[in-house]
């Protein structure tokens, strides 16, 4: 039974069903819907299931193999974790619309046409804009409303790419695309907005930090990484996606610096991660493939642990500001170790998940010769040490005592955060399970004398840099502040187009309303009142006033006066003005 | 809220103690790379103790690049909202 139908129908089957239930049965199907989907993933055999005819073609709802199953297992493993983390927040909005947003990341994960994935894509972006808005307040309503506006664009380039790929190649599969024309250029650019491509990633770090404490854990799983699965499935091996995802690992770096929202560290954090995963998939040697999945992979574990650990901590405090918190380790010591795993694991600490799927990156840029590339992995490897391994646990656990004494978070936070610390260490620890589970055979050995020494040295000695500029006093103060970012070019480019459009269409519309509505018919009314009257004034002032003879001017506007006031015409007023119609009507007639 | 609790590096001994040990880390660290078989991919990998050199140094850049970008880049929180 659970095997015959798609994994991601038992999550969408909970979205519709929880809301009717009260609040503990409601946990406990929102529970059970990622478990169920979880054996449902495990049991599905490679292959095509689902298959049905739409626009002459053979859709397939089911595409399983090695490369989409893992991160099915994935999804449903962080749902898990989510939901068991998210039980006090018993908002039905964010319940549903985070089951609808796994649902949906699983139904892209497995879509073996880009009909069913454009689908699923779209629903996911709409689900997640109901997440970010689930923290009902005016700082997430703004931030979701841009959020949804980039998606909807994205997924308009994406539609436009496969319709384009239609009709050239009249294949809709979810195959390799390669970058080659416009019809693939489109697809490229609508998979990038999801995967937080620069320029195209400001959405994630406006968008993540403003969500509910247990909103952001939802949000930092499946965006990014599906579309890191839809890239390593349509765009392997395309250079320029080595060069973007360096991009993508260096800038950010350095705008986390400056960071005071321990979330949008975490966001910027996000987005590195993409970006090594962007470099693997760049790469496309089968070894850069491997880490480029298995990274995505420990990701979702690790950062939906940091997640967890600054949620439980917005939890208790209700802050996430680096200046608003500082010494928590004596009151939350759970949460802190929690936070430490996550922060090594995304450090790539070896014995922890990030070193033994990062290391195959950057080993196979370096099989590749690409010292460059490899010269920036390294840099930002150093450097997310610095922000996501130091700064997010020093500023909340340690540093100065921020004066908040919270209790320690409840048992579900405990044991969500507890289960995903355990994945990272055991994952960190044993490799091999995550190796095969990988689309290509994993020859390669993380732990060697070399690599361990090198990256303790990378990475202590980076400790040791923060240290000294700290006590130097050059490490920058933590301020509140905001550093801007390309979403400024639609904030404040949008608001002059906003303003812009306001003056030109209003004032038309203010000038139009003037001329056409006040002054026109005021003159006409003034005229047609009297117009055998007002025509004579005017064919007397022409004739006369050019004479200068005031006195004769005046007798014959009188005498036109009175002339109208007693109605000594042959004719009357109404039948002049439709002889004055029908004269022009056929000067009209004549001349044209 | 809770009373008052004290941590671990509240004491003084315990700080120099984990910074000490931090440092004698360190130190091993230097000492070790001469000892560990090498599989350079590029040359200067291979040099001694690259890594620490390379980890220290971009830590640096990082910060001291950071604080540049501020200068370029800082707003007033409230920047987005007039």
């Amino acid at each position: 039974m659970i095997t015959e139908l798609p994994p991601a129908f038992w999550f969408l089957a909970a979205a519709l069903l929880a809301p009717l239930f009260p609040s503990g049965p409601r946990k406990l199907v929102l529970l059970t819907a990622p478990l169920l989907a979880l054996v449902a993933v495990y049991f599905l055999p490679e292959g095509v299931h689902f298959s049905y005819n739409f626009l002459d073609q053979e859709m397939a709802l089911l595409k399983v193999d090695r490369l989409n199953r893992v991160f099915g297992y994935i999804f449903c493993i962080i749902s898990f974790l989510a939901v068991l983390f998210a039980l006090q927040n018993n908002d039905r909005l964010e319940q549903s619309a985070a089951m609808i947003y796994a649902g949906s990341a699983l139904g892209v994960t497995f879509a073996g046409d880009f009909f069913s994935l454009y689908i699923f894509w779209e629903l996911m972006a709409i689900a997640s804009t109901f997440v970010v808005l689930a923290a009902r307040d005016q700082a997430s309503r703004h931030a979701a409303f841009r959020y949804i506006l980039i998606h909807l664009c994205g997924g308009l380039f994406l539609l436009a790419g496969i319709v384009l790929r239609l009709h050239e190649t009249g294949s809709l599969a979810v195959e390799f695309v390669g970058l080659s024309g416009l019809s693939s250029a489109l697809i490229f650019i609508g998979i990038a907005v999801n995967a937080a491509i620069p320029p195209l990633h400001a959405w994630l770090k406006d968008a993540y930090p403003t969500a509910s404490f247990s909103g952001a854990v939802f949000l930092s799983a499946f965006t990014t990484k599906s579309a890191v699965y839809v890239m390593a499935r349509t765009f392997p091996g395309t250079e320029m996606l080595i060069w973007l995802g360096a991009l993508m690992v260096f800038l950010p770096l350095f705008y986390a610096v400056l960071e005071n929202d321990t979330r949008g560290v975490l966001s910027y954090s996000l987005i590195i991660q993409g970006g090594f995963m962007m470099c693997g998939v760049g790469i496309g040697s089968a070894l850069a493939i491997n880490g480029a999945i298995s990274h995505a992979i420990v990701c979702v574990l690790y950062l939906g642990l940091l997640f967890m650990s600054t949620g439980a901590v917005m939890y208790r405090t209700g802050k996430t500001k680096c200046t608003d918190l500082g010494g928590l380790y004596r009151y939350m010591p759970f949460t802190c170790v929690c936070c430490i795993i996550g922060a090594a694991s995304i450090s790539a600490f070896p014995l922890f998940s990030g070193f033994v799927s990062k290391s195959m990156i950057v080993s196979a840029a370096g099989y590749e010769g690409l010292t460059m590339i490899w010269l920036i992995l390294m840099f930002a490897s150093s450097g997310v040490f610095l922000i996501a391994g130091i700064k997010i646990p020093f500023f909340m656990f340690f540093g100065r005592d921020s004066g908040l004494r919270p209790k320690e978070a409840p048992w579900n936070m405990l044991l969500a955060m507890g289960i995903a610390a355990v994945l990272c260490f055991g994952i960190g620890l044993f490799p091999k399970p995550l190796y095969n589970l990988l689309p290509f055979p994993v020859d390669y050995l993380p732990y060697t004398g070399a690599h361990v020494i090198g990256q303790l040295q990378t990475l202590l000695f980076g400790a040791l840099a923060f240290a000294l500029l700290m006590l130097s006093g050059i490490y920058p103060a933590e301020i509140r502040a905001i550093n801007l970012d390309t979403d400024w070019f639609y904030r404040k480019g949008g608001r002059l187009f906003f303003t812009n459009c306001e003056k030109l269409f209003n004032g038309l519309n203010a000038f139009g309303d003037r001329v056409f509505m006040q002054e026109l018919p005021a003159v006409l009314a003034r005229f047609a009142k009297d117009p055998a009257a007002s025509l004579q004034k005017h064919g007397v002032r022409l004739l006369v006033e050019a004479t200068g003879d005031e006195e004769h001017l005046a007798k014959r506007l009188a005498a036109a006066e009175h002339r109208t006031r007693h109605a000594a015409y042959p004719i009357g007023g109404g039948v002049f003005l439709a002889v004055v119609f029908l004269v022009v009507l056929s000067l009209c007639y004549i001349l044209l | 809220m809770q009373t008052e609790k004290s941590g671990w590096f509240d004491k003084k001994t315990n700080l120099t103690l984990f910074l000490r040990i931090f440092y004698a880390c360190l130190a091993l660290l230097l000492v070790l790379d001469f000892f560990v078989a090498k599989h350079p991919a590029f040359g200067f990998d291979g040099v001694p103790n690259f890594f620490a050199a390379y980890g220290f140094i971009s830590c640096v850049l990082l910060v001291l690049g950071a604080k540049g970008l501020r200068m370029l880049v800082k707003k007033d929180e409230d920047y987005y909202d007039n």
